[in-house]
Formats: C-alpha cells, sequence, structure tokens
C-alpha cells in the first residue's frame, strides 16, 4: 500500500520503519527538515518537508494515489485536519492521534463525521495496556485474539515453581488445564517449543487460552493470584487519569501521588474515591510515609523517564508491588531491559503498535489475509491470526499431517466463537479463525504455513 | 567502518562487469575476431576476484554516508582497472596506462581518446568503449540497487554518492523502484534512439555505438572524422537526443506520469533550455558568414547540444570557429547539463543557485540586516545545500588549477592545456587546438595522462567521494 505519513516523531518513525520492513511504499511529512533528513538518511521512504495540513504539500505528497494517511502530530487538530483534507482529497483510509481527554469524550462523534478509519489516543491505550495487567497480576504481557475469546500470556516461571522441569506435553495433563505454550524464552534464545521441550525455572513462557483458564492455570501451578486491591500512581498526567478511572471502576483503592497543587484539586474534583497527594515523590521518606512497602501496584508515570526509573527501582526494593514504569524516549533499551523496572510502559510504542496492526487489517481486504498480528519476542516471533477460506490448501486435513514449516505452532482454532486447542486430530475448517505462532516472519496467507 | 559492506559492494560491481563484458564478446564471435579472447580472460579475472568478495556478507547492513562514498569511489576505479584489460591484454592500446585512460574515459562518459586511430580498433574494442559510456552514464551502483535484493533505506548513501546534482532524490518511496523505473526511462529513451536512426538508414553497429555514446552523453565515436560524415538526418537526431539525455530524468517521470505543468515548471530544465537556445543563436550569428544559413544552425545546434550535455561529438572541426564562438563552448563545457542526467559538468542547477546566492549577498551588502531565503524549484533553499555547493565550487577550482599546473609541464600552448582540463575535468571529451574534435590525448605525457584520468573520475563522481578516498582520517579508527 501507499501510506502517507505525517508527523516524523516517534510515533512516526516508528511506523514509517515498521511499515516499509513490511514492504509498503511510505512517504513522511514534517514541517523540521532535520527530521527528514534523518529519517530519509535510514529508511527507503520520501520525505517532504511542510505542513502536512496543505493541500498543496498533500498534493505533492501524491495523495491522490495513497491507500492511507496517518496523521501523529503532537498536535489534535492539525491531525484532524490533514485527514478531513486527505479524506476530501482523495477519499484514502485515515487515522489521526488524538490525545486531548475532551475530544476523547467524543470520539465516537468526529470518527463519523469526519469519516476517519481509527482514531488512536495513546494514553488510553497505555492505560488500558496496564489495566489488563493489574487484573492478571502474574502476566507481563497480554495480548487479545478474537475480540478478547483468546488471549497470549507472557510470565515468568519463577524459582521452585511446579513448572520448573517439567515437560511440556505432561504440563496439561499434571497440571489440568488445556493452555498451549507457544514460545519460551531462555536469555538471549527463543524457542518454539515441542512437546518434550524441558521448562526450567526462569524462562519466560507465552501461552494462550481463554481468558478464564488463565486466570485458572495461574492458580494450578500455585500462583495464587495476589489479587490487586490497590495501587500508588506517581504523577497525575492524563494516562494516570485514564488508568484511574478504570481501577476505581473495578473496585481498586487508588492514591495518586502529584506535586501541582492546581492539578492536585483538578484530580480531586474528577476522583473523589481516590487519595490524592500533594508531595513530591523524589523524596523516599514521603514515599515511605505513603506506604509504598504495602502497595499491590506501583505505577511511575511522571514525565521525566530518570525520575521514573528510579522511583520504580526503589519500590522495587522496598515493596512488593507490580510495578509500572512509563519511558517515553526509547534510548539505552537493552540497559533498562536489564533493570528491575516491572513493566515497562510506553505509550507511544503502544501508539505505533496498535496503528500497525490496523494497517495489517487493512492490507488484509488487499490480498493478505492477516486479523492481527501480535510481536511475542522484540521481532523474532509473531503470533498471527488468519481468517480460512474455503479454497485453502489446509482446510480439512488433521493436522498431524500437515506438512508445517519449522518452527511454526497452529496454536488455536476459533470457530464461531467456540475456542479449540488442538491437538494432532483436529482440522482447520473453513470459516474458522486460526492462531498461529512462528520465528518465520513475514506470512501473508494461512497457506503460508505450509512448506 | 563497515568494510565487509564495502568489499560485498564491489564483488558485485565485479561480477557485473564480467556479464557486461558478455557482450562485446558476442560482437567478437560475430566478426570473428581474434580480440574476443582478451575479453575472455577480462571475464575470468573479473569473476576471479568478484565472487569471492561478493560472498563476503556483510557483518552488519547498517551504513552511513562514509561507506556509500567509500564504495562508489572504490568501485568505480576497480571497475575502471579491471575494465581497461581487455585493450591491454589484446594489446589494441599496448600502454596499461593509456588503456586506464580510455576505459574511464568511456565509463565517466568523458569520450577523450588517446587514439590517433579509432578505426584501427577491432570491432568488439570499439563496442566496448561505447558500451563503457551506456554503463556509465545512469550509473553503475544504481543499476546494482535495481537489481540486487540489497535491502534498506541507507541504500540511499550509494545513490547519493553516485547520481550527479547538488541534492539527489528517489522518484519514488522504495529505492528500489526509484533506480529500476530511472534504467526504464534511459532504457526507453535508449531504444527509441536506435529505432530512429535505424529508420534514417544508419548501419547496426553504427547506431549501436553512437547511441550508447549518446545516451551516457559519452562521445567515443568510431570513425576518424567524428560524425563529420553522416547524415543531416543522423546528425539532427542525435543532436536532439544528447539535448533530451541531458534533461534532469525527474522531468520524464512527472512526464510519465502525466503532470506535465509541475515538469514544465522546473527551473532547472527551463534554464537548460535558455542557456541551450542562446548559445545556438549567438554561435549560428557568429559563423553565420562561413556556411550557407541553414547549415550554421544546424552545426551550431549539434555542436551546443554536444558540448553542454557533454558528449563530445562534432560533426565540425570546430577550431577553425571564431573565437566568440569557441569561448562560448569553452563556458558550456563548465556549465554542464541537468543534475539528474547523464551529463556532467558543473550542472545547471548549481549555476543558477550559485547566481542567486551572488543577488543575496549584494543585497546583503546594501541591507545590512535584510533577511532573503532562496528559493530553487519552488523550495528553500537548504543552508546545507548552499554550503555544500559553495564548497564543491571552490574545490572544483582548487582541483582544476592543480591539474593544469601538472599538465602545463608537458609545454603545450595554453589553450590546448586550459582546454584539455575542462574537457576531462567535466566529461566533455574534446577541447580546443591540439585536443579539439580532430586532435587526440595521445601525446600527453604518463602523469598527464593520470593527472586527468583522475581528473575525469572527479568530474564523474562530484569530486568527494574521491577525494575522502585520499583522506587519511577516512582509513583511522
Amino acid at each position: 500500500m501507499k501510506i502517507l505519513i505525517v508527523g516524523c516523531g516517534k510515533v512516526g518513525s516508528t511506523l514509517a520503519e515498521e511499515l516499509d520492513r513490511e514492504g509498503h511504499d511510505i512517504i513522511v511529512i514534517d514541517n523540521k527538515a532535520s527530521a527528514i533528513d534523518y529519517i530519509t538518511d535510514t529508511l527507503d521512504v520520501i520525505g517532504i518537508e511542510g505542513n502536512g495540513a496543505s493541500y498543496h504539500i498533500l498534493l505533492e505528497a501524491g495523495i491522490e494515489t495513497a491507500d492511507l494517511l496517518i496523521a501523529v502530530t503532537n498536535s489534535d487538530e492539525l491531525n484532524l485536519l490533514c485527514c478531513l483534507f486527505a479524506k476530501k482529497a482523495s477519499n484514502c483510509n485515515t487515522i489521526a492521534r488524538v490525545r486531548n481527554p475532551q475530544y476523547n469524550a467524543e470520539i465516537n462523534f468526529i470518527r463519523e463525521e469526519m469519516g476517519l478509519s481509527m482514531t488512536i489516543n495513546p494514553e488510553l491505550e497505555a492505560a488500558n495496556e496496564m489495566f489488563q495487567l493489574i487484573r492478571l497480576p502474574s502476566a507481563i504481557k497480554i495480548d487479545t485474539f478474537a475480540d478478547g475469546r483468546v488471549e497470549l500470556l507472557k510470565f515468568q516461571i519463577p524459582k521452585n515453581s511446579v513448572l520448573d522441569g517439567m515437560k511440556i506435553m505432561s504440563m496439561n495433563r499434571e497440571l489440568k488445564s488445556k493452555i498451549l505454550v507457544c514460545a519460551v524464552e531462555r536469555g538471549d534464545q527463543v524457542f518454539i517449543p515441542s512437546g518434550t521441550f524441558l521448562l526450567k525455572a526462569s524462562d519466560k513462557i507465552s501461552f494462550i487460552a481463554a481468558p478464564k483458564i488463565a486466570s485458572e492455570f495461574f492458580l494450578h501451578i500455585g500462583i495464587t493470584s495476589n489479587h490487586i486491591k490497590n495501587a500508588l500512581l506517581i504523577g497525575g498526567g492524563t494516562l494516570a487519569v485514564y488508568l484511574t478511572s478504570k481501577l476505581l471502576a473495578n473496585g481498586i483503592k487508588v492514591k495518586i501521588m502529584e506535586q501541582n497543587l492546581d492539578r492536585c484539586n483538578e484530580l480531586s474534583e474528577m476522583f473523589p474515591e481516590a487519595l490524592i497527594i500533594n508531595a513530591n515523590a523524589s523524596d523516599n521518606n514521603i514515599l515511605a510515609e505513603e506506604g509504598v512497602q504495602d502497595m499491590d501496584a506501583f505505577a511511575s508515570l511522571t514525565n521525566l523517564d530518570e525520575e521514573n526509573i528510579l522511583l520504580s527501582l526503589y519500590a522495587n526494593k522496598v515493596s512488593n508491588a507490580k510495578i509500572f514504569t512509563k519511558i517515553t524516549r526509547l534510548a539505552y533499551e537493552d540497559i533498562i531491559e536489564e533493570m528491575p523496572l516491572g513493566i515497562i510502559v510506553n505509550p507511544k510504542i503502544i501508539t505505533a503498535d496498535r496503528i500497525i496492526q490496523h494497517v495489517r487489517a487493512m492490507s488484509n481486504q488487499k490480498g493478505s489475509n492477516v486479523e492481527t498480528l501480535y510481536k511475542i519476542v522484540g521481532n523474532k516471533v509473531e503470533a498471527l491470526e488468519f481468517r480460512v477460506k474455503s479454497n485453502s490448501a489446509c482446510v480439512g486435513v488433521p493436522l498431524e499431517k500437515l506438512e508445517l514449516k519449522p518452527n511454526l505452532l497452529v496454536s488455536c482454532i476459533n470457530r464461531q466463537g467456540k475456542i479449540i486447542i488442538p491437538n494432532g486430530q483436529d482440522t482447520i475448517q473453513p470459516g474458522d479463525t486460526v492462531i498461529i505462532v512462528t520465528t518465520n516472519t513475514g506470512l501473508n496467507d494461512l497457506s503460508d504455513i505450509l512448506l | 567502518m563497515n568494510k565487509s559492506i564495502i568489499f560485498h559492494i564491489i564483488g558485485w560491481i565485479l561480477n557485473f562487469e564480467a556479464g557486461f563484458m558478455v557482450l562485446p564478446l558476442i560482437v567478437s564471435i560475430i566478426y570473428k575476431e581474434q580480440s574476443g579472447l582478451a575479453f575472455l580472460i577480462a571475464i575470468g579475472l573479473c569473476l576471479l576476484f568478484g565472487i569471492p568478495l561478493s560472498l563476503i556478507k556483510p557483518k552488519s547492513n547498517h551504513f552511513n554516508a562514509k561507506e556509500g562514498f567509500i564504495s562508489v569511489a572504490l568501485g568505480w576505479i576497480v571497475l575502471s582497472l579491471f575494465g581497461a584489460l581487455p585493450f591491454f591484454i589484446s594489446r589494441e592500446i599496448p600502454s596499461y596506462i593509456d588503456a586506464l585512460f580510455e576505459i574511464v574515459s568511456g565509463f565517466t562518459t568523458t569520450g577523450s581518446s588517446i587514439l590517433s586511430d579509432v578505426e584501427a580498433l577491432s570491432y568488439c574494442m570499439l563496442f566496448w568503449r561505447s558500451f563503457s559510456h551506456w554503463i556509465g552514464g545512469m550509473g553503475v551502483l544504481v543499476f546494482i540497487l535495481s537489481i540486487l535484493p540489497l535491502a534498506g533505506g541507507e541504500n540511499i548513501h550509494f545513490m547519493r554518492a553516485e547520481s550527479p546534482g547538488p541534492s539527489v532524490e528517489k522518484l519514488v518511496p522504495r529505492i528500489k523502484s526509484s533506480s529500476k523505473m530511472l534504467y526504464t526511462i534511459y532504457f526507453g529513451m535508449t531504444l527509441l534512439m536506435i529505432a530512429l536512426l535505424l529508420l534514417g538508414k544508419m548501419p547496426l553497429f553504427d547506431t549501436l555505438t553512437l547511441t550508447f555514446g549518446t545516451a551516457g552523453t559519452g562521445g567515443f565515436s568510431i570513425r576518424n572524422s567524428g560524425l563529420a560524415n553522416y547524415t543531416y538526418y543522423q546528425q539532427t537526431v542525435i543532436t536532439i537526443f544528447m539535448f533530451l539525455f541531458g534533461v534532469n530524468f525527474n522531468f520524464y517521470y512527472l512526464i510519465l506520469l502525466r503532470k506535465f505543468k509541475t515538469a514544465f515548471q522546473s527551473e532547472e530544465v527551463r534554464w537548460y533550455f535558455i542557456i541551450f537556445s542562446g548559445a545556438i543563436v549567438l554561435i549560428s550569428l557568429n559563423t553565420g558568414g562561413l556556411r550557407g544559413f541553414f547549415s550554421s544552425i544546424h552545426h551550431a545546434a549539434f555542436q551546443v547540444s554536444s558540448i553542454m550535455t557533454t558528449t563530445g561529438y562534432s560533426t565540425l572541426d570546430y577550431n577553425q570557429w571564431p573565437t566568440f564562438s569557441k569561448t562560448i563552448l569553452v563556458l558550456l563545457m563548465f556549465i554542464g547539463a541537468c543534475a539528474g542526467s547523464t551529463g556532467g559538468g558543473i550542472k545547471v542547477s548549481r549555476i543558477v543557485i550559485l547566481f542567486k546566492s551572488i543577488g543575496k549577498e549584494l543585497s546583503y551588502l546594501l541591507h545590512k540586516r535584510s533577511i532573503k531565503i532562496l528559493k530553487f524549484e519552488g523550495k528553500k533553499i537548504q543552508h546545507e545545500t548552499m554550503r555544500s555547493i559553495n564548497i564543491y565550487f571552490v574545490t572544483y577550482a582548487f582541483i582544476y588549477i592543480a591539474s593544469l599546473l601538472i599538465v602545463s609541464l608537458d609545454n603545450f600552448d595554453f589553450t590546448s592545456t586550459f582546454t584539455a582540463i575542462a574537457a576531462t575535468i567535466n566529461n566533455v571529451g574534446p577541447g580546443l587546438d591540439a585536443v579539439g574534435p580532430t586532435g587526440n590525448f595521445g601525446c600527453f605525457s604518463a602523469l598527464s595522462t593520470l593527472v586527468m584520468t583522475f581528473d575525469m573520475l572527479i568530474g564523474r563522481l562530484e569530486i568527494f567521494p574521491i577525494l575522502l578516498l585520499f583522506t587519511p582520517d577516512t582509513w583511522k579508527k
């Protein structure tokens, strides 16, 4: 597809990089020449310097023949204006980043009136993702398939767990829960495990299961889901607001620490049930006073990455809480990865991921039939959801008779809402959606799974 | 520095060169010439070095502008060193330095020759000489980029280093599609020209070699008399195509997209046309007394087209022209063709931008606080672009002067010496007097020949890739 990206910040350039790798033709528009120079030096894209909301610039970028315009500048209004003009100029699909909570309240109206294919709110997406993990605190990552009927969860095997030294094929029998382990990370290595694979403590395993079964599974392996009952949020920005309203709605007590008094007043007005504390969290005495050591969840959400890192390190030292650290800039990723910072929340990366998923779903209508795609381990392992067409070569053949590519797993079949964790005798039927986990990136069609 | 990727690229350049040499080999088989053996040996040598080098797996696919410049500069030198082999092995050009000059002149689309008797060469050698123009015109790396699966946005560094002009831009987002597009246009125009010349009853061999020379704006002819003995029709076709190959290829891309308005608004193409027509009018008026009216326009147009696009064909000995006309030709040598074409010289866009910056300086002197944004092609000229053009121009002048000093040791008259450098550094071909259309470069000493070989490479790759190669800092860790 031909894709125009307006705004070349972190989100824009991440999108350009990913979509370029997936074979789309990318044209980037930004009014900063230096940003354009940098991106055209490193990626196979065309850069145009100028205002993306200018009709003239859009024409120069070739909007008439574009399939999609993604507006991810810092300004909501500019993004919407770009999409509006693009729509008028060529009737292409449009995606806008809209983060202002006020617009967010009326987002459906905006989306419909302006004919947008998608709007995305980075802070809201980040809050949703955080909430998922607070709901199921044993997991470090949760992605959903088949409209939420299937979940792909990642968690780390603790020391002395029953899973330590267990073979994958004996898991279902011994633990009496139907889950399917589809990827195991051990140090730098990633495995798509076979039945004889031996699990070890501190492996990170990703498995597929229905949501209810997933929580049962955690009970069975003895991780008594320490249900999160209270949370301490540092920094009362937009992300904190979205998260708080979700937490409160689910009966979790929230404490927000914010150093700006005016903001505190606003927060208090918005959330009468929450405890708002006007203090600077960089003083560890204040944190101790507010009982950081007794918290179930702790999230550093200030605007300073360095401060967030420090706060999370401290919380990790003094408490057993599940920790979230917001990081906006991504530099020295590998060093940050090594620190005990709990779950790294990067609204920009989440935004880019969501948009990419949407684009994949779009190109699905144009040939490829991938419904959803998640990256499980960096760029090494992907989980893809395919819709099965009646003429597919895989239909009707028992899975054990299919000649599949190596390092590939048919991990779940969704037949009209019924979730099947398949074994060798199961077959794929037309109309199913199938989840494939693989290290072979770039699959476009279900038939690509065959040798 | 990512050396492995440089070796990898150079390996591929050699492999492709071996492929290119298959064509003259076929020609030698058709004409049953002994010299074909030289190509067989040269192909073997190319592959002997090329295959192992191209099998070196780049340790990382990441590289910067530096690697781009180095690969292109080294690549062109290696291309030339191996390309000279057939001449040398077959003893048709007995001195290796002369053979190197000849092939560099071919690849850089210069068209200067050390041969006094071109017709003595075998057909396959003539073919290889002319074909090297076609290869060098659009660029070897650009060709390789359009074929090899070297994915990645950083490939733009190769394209920038090889393609002429102050700011190289892609036509479409993907570099691979972009280079394919360029080669499609190039190939299409070449075919069209071949068809038109064949229609004019030109023999096939002449048609092919002259078309290669025109398309690459090279200028090797296959007769001692240059192009004087071809018909008016044939000369006119060549005049028109020389002009067309000197136009920025973006123009044709826009035409293909049917964006006629944008295409014809191109400032560079307009100025190119204005300078071109101005020169024809002035020279026709100046030489009008010598021959008939139409004849003088015809020959003025041919020579102007040939010199301005830095092709270097000639239909007459313009040494006989009045000084005014000759001076215009020398000026045209420096101006050159459009950026993004196959032509050489300083390029029309640089000249126009330099002129505009004079206006800016004058305005600054008059009103010290005035702010003036210069625009070219409707866009603001970035400070970086302006700086690189200024530096380019100054470096160009220094190299010119240095070369002039060295070559003047050979003690030729000033006009010959001066225009010999102008003809090589601008990739034109012939100069004036001793190196004029009827002369050749065979009389220079080995040192001067090497200096001019170097100048041709400098001119084609626009100075900096070659200079970087000789900067010690490049090679330090």
